[in-house]
């Protein structure tokens, strides 16, 4: 990752974080187990990183700690709240669309929806970008 | 004109927060959401509606959820294997490479 930036570095110390409570809790796991609580890892320092400052981290940080107070990681929970609107969300588009998408987009007037999904766009091409290098730099080293 | 239809689909809310919301203002920030989208999706010429850049933003997004899961249980395999220690070195390398 050439010139990590502070927002890059916040989203790397965050995901390590949630990486090491991942593998000391879920070792013994399934891997799809371990799928899961890594992709709930993501989100999760995807929204720890931005913080409050953000209407879309807010509504994340909401969902996961619903989630985690019913002590039941509820499995797939990004792909239930996607699979929720059906059909409907792979018809959707425009601004109906982007409600579905972004968290927390519903209760937004439209102009804060454009400002959350540009917002949240860049945090997850962050994230998926430090996954990718994680990914890259773990299969390389890691069968040594 | 591309604000045309998406003031219409939120003309309601446009009109209960008032002023600040311009047309431009709204011009600007889907000029601003269409920069972000990755370059196979935008055509060449620019002056693309705004409803296809929402549209294509909804793609983007969804891909981006995509990359997100394939990466997670990429992640789970390849750090089963290995300790945690091993785990953060890979993410200290990533960062300084």
């Amino acid at each position: 990752m050439e010139n990590p930036n502070p927002k890059s570095l916040m989203a790397a110390f965050h995901f390590q974080r949630a990486l090491s409570l991942v593998h000391r809790t879920a070792s013994k796991s399934s891997r799809a187990v371990r799928g899961r609580r890594i992709q709930c890892a993501a989100y999760a320092s995807m929204a720890y990183s931005a913080g409050p400052r953000r209407a879309w981290s807010r509504a994340l940080l909401r969902r996961l700690r619903r989630a985690a107070r019913r002590r039941q990681p509820r499995a797939g929970w990004r792909r239930r709240a996607a699979a929720g609107a059906g059909a409907a969300s792979r018809v959707a588009t425009g601004a109906a669309g982007l409600r579905r998408l972004v968290p927390g987009g519903g209760g937004m007037d439209y102009c804060s929806l454009l400002e959350e999904t540009a917002d949240y766009i860049k945090c997850l091409s962050v994230q998926v970008k430090l996954m990718q290098s994680i990914a890259d730099s773990a299969s390389l080293c890691g069968q040594l | 004109m591309s604000s045309r239809r998406s003031r219409t689909s939120s003309s309601r809310m446009q009109s209960s927060s008032s002023s600040r919301m311009t047309d431009e203002q709204i011009h600007d920030l889907l000029a601003k959401l269409q920069a972000l989208l990755p370059e196979a999706r935008l055509r060449s010429n620019d002056r693309v509606s705004g409803a296809r850049v929402l549209q294509e933003t909804c793609s983007h997004i969804r891909s981006l959820h995509r990359e997100v899961d394939d990466l997670s249980e990429r992640l789970s395999e390849l750090l089963a294997n290995s300790d945690i220690n091993s785990a953060q070195a890979a993410i200290i390398r990533s960062l300084l490479a």
